[in-house]
């Protein structure tokens, strides 16, 4: 019976590997020079093999009476012992360096000491060459097709990842030039046509075009650039001709740090890593020498012991088969490969993970802590009143954003926005900004005072609240108070879908941290269901918060900050995961956090949270399968039940199946 | 100094040994294998000969996998 299986998995792979050897013909990349020799060795000796099988041992036996008694025996050993070396001598090889490099407890060494003891084994019985020379070959076979996976699916997630531009066009006397783009300087003039990416980062000088940035973001929709717009690297200009001028050397370009962010990812090990390689490290010697007792121990018991005959072939044949199911390869190549998936999967999605470490983190994410601007609302302001003003609203307005002129802060921003003039800088001197309160500025020799009621106190100024809610800035020139405006940030379309996703991801707090007013914050909070609000934080603030919740929280539990990245770098760092948001061109936010997402999609955070448990499960599923498949068949090895093709399942199948899991984590779209 | 090679190793565990390998050479600071990316990131020592730190790594690694390659 079992031998009919071998003949029917022989023919399989003599088929299949042919198939593989002619496909290879046609397309040149399917396999690297190595596999392809493996593969023909594979598929030469598994022909040997099936050619052997049909010729049996009595037929050798009818050489003795032509040549020498035993000659049949010795002729049948050599014609398998050739077929052994042809599949398995770099086994042998790599063993015996093994042994001489004192690295003696390595698959090499279990491989060729099972396959060489059953070998032993069959020469003193004359019996089954078979089973020695097909555990060797199922086990290259399964070397050939876990080198393949692994390739492939590295393969893959580059070219997932495959946004590094390779030339960057550059004018010279009329005609477009192409030249690597690390050798152009910054402030160079470069062209980027239809259908190609941008190399460098900078700013549009002429032309206009729509910009595809799914490479970047995951986002599909193309975002319009005209003159004066910067554009970040990594993007493909869809229609129309740009010139641009950089701002940036390659190396310090979008493009190059996030490539650099994501290749270095897997090099910080998660727990799990860090688990499999210690675990590794005391399993093999302690498998091999439980192999050993179970050579040795049994059968002298039952010798001094017992009286009853020792069995050493019964025993040592099962100490060998103990030795091929003990290869911990499964695990070591299947959890970093997990790993490897999910953090190229999420970074096609626009979420770039720092490390293996952080994916693993985020999957037990109970707390995050927002920072209100810029993640849950667009941090787009705009004026929506101007009361109690002493003069021309338009009047007071100008005054405020001259006074503002120097700040990049939203708000500012906003009312510079909204005033729509040319602001004339020169009319400004002696800005101070004071941190968390607002400005004070001379204009046209008039000292303004814009900002919020705390810097009203600070100055003695009495002012009027308003009945609307939005952050409000007051104004008072000469120390007079000259009204406020009101000014109201617009909540993301997506803020209230994504908290109800979080939720649902399962995180247990959701708080929101802002520096506006405790009225704009409660009724932002209420609209999206957020658990905790703390307002009128300044930067400051907002660390010692986060600090009180880390006090808080369970041990177990991990608390995520999402920040928008500008202003709270020292809060990224502190919580236990810092997520940067809309992250395209801000080099800070990139730099301090742990997670990036590449726009400011707040869905994306549940996305991000979803991957690293998918990703997590794939992982924890594989440590427990392949280690309840491992110690099943030891202790069915050690009893005698499992014999060397079951053992060769739990090697090599094992690791087949653990690696096909590994891949699932690369197909995250749809979560 | 830190600096980043191209390393070919066949199998996760080896890569595991070839990094606790590695990191006992004199002069590495700290040495990191990276399997799924096929790297390796050295750090070096402080005056340390970075041609001869390689090339003690690449033996010591060779001990580990033969047919272990590192181009530096």
């Amino acid at each position: 019976m079992q031998e009919i299986i071998v003949d029917i998995l022989l023919s399989v792979v003599i088929f299949t590997s042919l198939g593989f050897l002619f496909y290879q013909a046609k397309h040149r990349d399917f396999m690297t020079k190595k596999q392809k020799k493996m593969m023909r060795r594979i598929l030469l000796s598994s022909f040997i093999l099936f050619e052997l099988q049909l010729i049996n041992a009595s037929l050798f036996a009818e050489l003795d009476g032509v040549l020498f008694p035993g000659a049949g025996r010795w002729l049948r050993f050599l014609c398998y012992f050739a077929d052994y070396i042809i599949i398995g001598h770099d086994i042998l090889k790599k063993a015996w360096k093994g042994i001489l490099n004192r690295q003696v407890f390595d698959e090499n060494f279990l491989m060729a000491v099972a396959t060489l003891g059953a070998m032993a084994l069959a020469i003193y019985e004359n019996g089954e060459y078979l089973e020695s020379i097909a555990v060797m070959l199922f086990y290259q076979i399964g070397e050939w097709f876990q080198g393949y996976a692994v390739g492939k699916s590295r393969r893959n997630i580059s070219s997932l990842m495959d946004i590094r531009p390779d030339y960057a066009n550059i004018e010279r006397d009329g005609a477009l030039e192409q030249v690597d783009p690390d050798e152009v300087p910054v402030g160079s003039i470069i062209v980027v046509q239809p259908g190609e990416k941008v190399p460098i980062d900078g700013i549009i000088v002429e032309g206009t075009s729509s910009l595809n940035t799914s490479a970047l973001t995951g986002e599909s929709l193309p975002r319009e650039a005209n003159v004066g717009d910067s554009v970040i690297s990594g993007c493909i200009s869809m229609t129309g001709v740009l010139k641009i001028e950089t701002t940036k050397e390659f190396g310090e370009s979008t493009v190059s740090k996030i490539l650099d962010l994501v290749e270095n990812a897997s090099s910080r090990k998660s727990k799990s890593e860090d688990f499999i390689s210690r675990f590794a490290k005391y399993y093999t010697p302690a498998v091999c020498f439980s192999a050993l007792a179970l050579a040795i121990l049994p059968p002298l018991v039952r010798i001094l012991f017992l009286n009853v005959p020792a069995m050493w072939g019964d025993w040592i044949y099962r100490a060998l088969t103990f030795l091929v199911i003990s290869c911990p390869c499964a695990l070591v190549i299947s959890i970093p490969l997990s790993f490897f998936a999910g953090i190229g999967g999420a970074s096609h999605e626009g979420i770039l993970v720092k490390g293996s470490n952080y994916l693993e983190s985020l999957s037990k994410t109970k707390y995050i802590v927002f920072d209100k601007t810029g993640t849950l609302t667009k941090g787009v302001f705009e004026v929506d009143g101007i009361h109690h003003s002493t003069m021309e609203d338009e009047k007071l307005l100008e005054y405020a954003a001259l006074a503002e002129s120097a700040s990049s802060h939203p708000i500012s921003k906003s009312i510079q926005h909204a005033c729509g003039k040319a602001l004339d800088r020169s009319r400004v001197s002696d800005i101070r900004e004071i941190s968390g309160n607002g400005v004070t500025a001379k204009v046209d020799g008039i000292t303004v005072a814009c900002g919020n009621g705390k810097l009203m106190d600070l100055l003695g100024i009495p002012y009027s609240d308003c009945h609307k809610t939005g952050t409000i800035v007051h104004i008072a020139l000469n120390g007079a108070y000259a009204g406020h405006i009101v000014i109201s940030d617009v909540i993301k379309p997506h803020a209230k879908e994504a908290i109800r996703s979080l939720k649902s991801a399962g995180a247990d707090k959701t708080v929101m941290l802002t520096g506006d007013s405790k009225k704009v914050a409660d009724q932002v909070a209420a609209e999206l269901q957020i658990d905790c609000v703390y307002s009128e934080l300044l930067p400051a603030d907002k660390v010692e918060k986060v600090e009180a919740l880390l006090g808080e929280k369970p041990a177990r539990a991990v608390l995520a900050f999402v920040g928008d990245g500008i202003n709270d770098a020292p809060v990224l760092s502190r919580a236990d995961i810092g997520i940067a948001m809309g992250a395209m061109g801000s080099d800070a936010a990139i730099e301090a956090a742990d997670i990036v997402l590449m726009d400011d999609d707040p869905l994306k955070i549940a996305k991000a949270i979803k991957i690293s448990r998918k990703c997590l499960r794939i992982v924890y599923q594989n440590i427990f399968f392949a280690l309840v498949v491992k110690f099943a068949c030891l202790l069915l090895g050690a009893v005698g039940i499992a014999n060397m093709y079951l053992a060769i399942f739990a090697d090599v199948g094992v690791m087949v199946l653990a690696v096909l899991n590994a891949i699932r984590c690369l197909f995250v779209k749809k979560l | 100094m830190k600096k980043t090679y191209k390393i070919e190793v066949d199998c996760a565990n080896c890569a595991n040994k070839m990094e606790e390998a590695a990191n006992k050479i004199a002069g590495v600071k700290k040495a990191a294998v990276n399997f799924m990316a096929l790297k390796m990131t050295v750090e070096f020592e402080d005056g340390a000969d970075m041609t001869e730190v390689m090339e003690n790594i690449l033996k010591a690694c060779r001990k580990v996998e033969p047919d272990c390659e590192i181009e530096f």
